[in-house]
């Protein structure tokens, strides 16, 4: 339960070490570049971008290529391969494939040049197929297009933007060139919007018929064929088989390259790791014969970091405590238990300056009113054994995904505690199997298995009292964690005023409201105080009160103003209300799992208890429930992280913390094993 | 005999409304959320879990439907004789969820298309996106609550 201390760590080595320096941090993993310096005679900076712009080509190039590779040569990957994490390269195998980077890098090359071809291939085919398109209506057609005519004859092709008939066009003729003789139509092909004539007429008279024509608004095709539409065709036809054969080529030939995908995506990563070297370096002051670099260490390692350097490249080097005003990025470090919740405090916000990591507090918590609201036994333990499989299935699974997974499977090791408390097990599925398939004769109200602690569904006022309960828990422990900051920073008057004060009001009135008669109404619990208590409470109440009144505003020297400010803070009972009747969601979310399941169950025992029944029974249960579980669980998750968020977070907490971020390995395919570490 | 028919009309709208409610959220939800995925449909899993935020008012409206109905010897049972009285405040029972329901359900809706913004520019903000919708599934739940209370509470 902790942010992890850090400290300042210099280093000042020879120029002609910088690179393997740089390359061992970044292989340590456990420093954050942190400088401000301004160049001057002495101090220099590096002018990298030229070294970092290659290797970022080349990163480019080779995962491109990877990309090409998997478009046409897929990887069969299961639904789970993204639990599945990066694999482990031997350090050995890793040099050995840089040093061939030359050849592989010609590989990616041509991998991208077939690319391209293919691309280039593709739209010759879609540019013929268009030509095609454009001959189609001229197919009946049997003289070339851009036949001139006889000697006395000319043959006119076009046209006409309407759906005519042959009697249609000599009727067009007739009107607009009656003089016209010896005209021959031919209506080659017709459509609902275009009629495609072929119409021969004597050269004198050419003009006059076309005029004739155009008036009804005839138009000349915009591509004239040298052949006989019928054979062009059978060319392009032709032209795009052998396209297409080409293309089949270029893909077997990148197919046949799909075994150095391996070696592409470690070389990536290689470049991938180089580009971000070089990135720092060209922020480095560094003078003739030395560099420095200078950044935030976590305590634990730094000792370690500074003995290695000094022995193997004698580099000078130095840690410092942070400086109070200084903004040092935050590290985690909690058990094993409480790590798998630093993602849901991470999609908060990371402790802030001064601020502790609530996580473990929080981690506790969550798992407890995660089981609160899916509590049922049976998705518990679907829950828990899935999640189980997976971390036991995929030991390399990125941290933060493991993380999670771990997480949900203790909510469904909680999930499986509550539910067999209230008794839900599919909801009622055993006793709706029972006395449906079974013959089991059960009273109303009467379970099979019964609940351990009592079923919120037969008594629904006394699972809000304890979820108001839990609720009045987490809060008031939120409260108390403020107090402890408050002690840690040795701010006495604050731990005081702003929590005592408030515990003892919040008390005070717990204590006056139990044995009340509204309390009595709805809990039908009688609960009597010795008359001493009863006075302690009011005691209690009336100091905290008085005191929050006087003492919130004490940061205002003008009484008025002091005690408008304590008023506006002892409003905040209101919001104290509010929180706590947020809490009632635990009994409406686990109501709901319990109900929705018994919906299920219900709707399955419909059909009676015979082989259909039974056969419809299964079908509802596994559609049913899978249903169920989805959406309570999504249910549960969203609302747990807002009683996180809103309601204990807001007691103490406010986050704004940065993440630290080490210069190191970032690879996107590959780990990359080495036997030294530290 | 006719304070069923009261009773039966409660059900219906504790149904219906939040329904209606819900299938408008979840849709301007999913409108939001297929923008996202065609750019980018990594972000496919984030994006649907926002989606069906607001679908949940209509799960409680079938929840108090059917903690009613059998109440009501409706489900697969003899209808029970109710006064004109007792049918009426089964349906006030049901009103709660009913309303409030339904426009929490369509706010919840646009609040979820605009949280589905926040993933797409900021995925690592995918928590913080999640908690808006939240915030107004809360009125829901207080409604369902006090649904369930007081229809658990009426004696029949």
């Amino acid at each position: 339960m902790a942010v992890l201390k850090m400290q300042r760590i210099n280093i000042c080595g020879l120029k002609k070490n910088r690179k393997a320096i740089l390359e061992r941090l970044q292989y340590l993993g456990t420093l954050e570049p942190n400088m401000d310096w301004e160049e001057d005679d002495f101090l220099h900076n590096m002018d990298t971008s030229g070294a970092k712009v290659t290797f970022e080509k080349h990163t480019n190039l080779t995962e491109r290529a990877v990309e090409i590779l998997e478009k046409y040569e897929p990887i069969k990957a299961s639904m789970f391969a993204g639990l599945a994490g990066k694999p482990l390269i031997d350090k050995m195998d890793y040099d050995k494939i840089v040093k061939m980077q030359d050849t592989y890098i010609i590989i990616a090359n041509r991998i991208i040049e077939l690319e391209k071809e293919i691309a280039e291939q593709r739209a010759e085919i879609i540019k013929l197929e268009n030509q095609m398109e454009v001959l189609i209506p001229w197919l009946p057609l049997d003289i070339p297009m851009n036949y001139r005519g006889t000697r006395l004859t000319v043959v006119l092709l076009g046209t006409l933007p309407e759906e005519v008939s042959l009697a249609g066009v000599y009727a067009m003729l007739a009107e607009k060139a009656p003089e016209a003789e010896a005209v021959d139509v031919e209506i080659v092909s017709s459509s609902r919007d275009y009629t495609y004539l072929a119409v021969a007429c004597l050269k004198t008279q050419a003009g006059e018929v076309e005029e004739a024509l155009r008036s009804f608004g005839f138009a000349k095709p915009a591509y004239f064929t040298k052949e006989k539409p019928a054979d062009v065709k059978v060319r392009i036809e032709q032209n795009i088989k052998e396209i297409q054969t080409r293309i089949q080529d270029l893909e077997v030939e990148i197919r046949g390259m799909a075994r150095e995908r391996e070696y592409l995506k470690i070389l990536s990563d290689y470049y991938r790791m180089r580009a971000e070297k070089y990135q720092l370096l060209g922020t480095l002051p560094q003078t003739h014969n030395t560099f420095l670099i200078s950044g935030y260490v976590p305590e634990k390692d730094a000792q370690k970091v500074a003995d290695d350097l000094v022995e193997r490249f004698g580099a000078m080097v130095e840690l410092e405590d942070i400086k109070v005003e200084e903004e040092a990025p935050v590290l985690l470090k909690n058990n094993k238990f409480s790590e798998s919740a630093e993602g849901v405090l991470a999609a908060f916000g990371l402790p802030g300056k001064g601020e502790i990591d609530p996580t473990a507090v929080m981690s506790f918590f969550y798992v407890f009113l995660f089981g609160l609201m899916l509590s049922d036994a049976a998705y518990g333990l679907i829950v828990m054994i899935a999640c189980g499989l997976m971390l036991y299935k995929f030991p390399g699974m990125g941290i933060s995904m493991r993380k999670s997974i771990t997480l949900f499977f203790w909510c469904g090791v909680s999930t499986l505690f509550w539910g067999i408390m209230f008794g839900g097990y599919f909801g009622d599925a055993i006793d709706v199997f029972a006395t449906t398939f079974l013959g089991v004769e059960l009273a109303e109200g009467q379970s099979l298995i019964p609940p351990v602690w009592f079923d919120p569904l037969n008594d629904p006022t006394r699972m809000l009292i304890y979820s108001m309960l839990f609720g009045v828990i987490h809060l008031l422990t939120g409260l108390g964690m403020k107090g402890y900051m408050c002690i840690r920073d040795k701010k006495y008057m604050d731990f005081l005023c702003d929590v005592v004060l408030w515990y003892l009001l919040l008390f005070g009135l717990l204590i006056m409201l139990l044995p009340s008669s509204i309390f009595r109404s709805i809990s039908n619990m009688e609960i009597v105080f010795p008359a001493a208590v009863n006075l302690l409470g009011k005691v209690f109440a009336i100091v905290g009160a008085l005191g929050i009144l006087l003492m919130s505003g004490r940061s205002s020297k003008s009484i008025g103003k002091r005690i408008a400010l304590g008023a506006y803070d002892l409003y905040n009972l209101t919001g104290w209300l509010s929180d706590i009747l947020s809490y009632s969601r635990l009994l409406a979310l686990g109501l709901a799992t319990g109900v929705i399941a018994s919906v299920f169950n219900k709707m399955g025992s419909m059909a009676g208890s015979g082989i259909l029944g039974l056969i419809l029974f299964v079908l509802v249960f596994i559609i049913g429930h899978t249903f169920g579980i989805a959406i309570n669980l999504l249910g549960a998750y969203v609302h747990t992280c807002r009683l996180q968020y809103v309601e204990f977070f807001g007691k103490f907490y406010e986050g704004g913390g940065r993440e630290f971020k080490p210069f190191k390995e970032n690879t996107k395919y590959v780990d990359i094993k080495e036997e030294n570490y530290l | 005999m006719s304070g069923i028919v009261w009773a039966l009309f409660g059900v219906v709208l504790a149904v219906v409304l939040p329904g209606m409610g819900s299938a408008y959220g979840v849709g301007i939800a999913g409108q939001a959320a297929s923008g996202v995925v065609t750019e980018d449909p990594s972000k496919f899993a984030k994006v649907l879990i926002i989606q069906l935020l607001p679908g949940t008012q209509g799960i409680y409206g079938l929840l108090v439907a059917f903690i009613t109905l059998p109440k009501l010897g409706l489900l697969g049972g003899t209808p029970v004789d109710l006064s004109i009285e007792t049918g009426l405040l089964i349906l006030c029972a049901c009103l709660p969820i009913a309303v409030v329901g339904l426009i929490s359900a369509r706010h919840q809706g646009k609040t979820s298309a605009a949280a589905i913004g926040i993933v797409a520019k900021k995925p690592d903000q995918f928590g913080k996106a999640m908690l808006f919708p939240a915030m107004v599934e809360t009125y829901a739940i207080l409604a369902l609550l006090v649904s369930i209370l007081a229809v658990f509470g009426i004696p029949v």
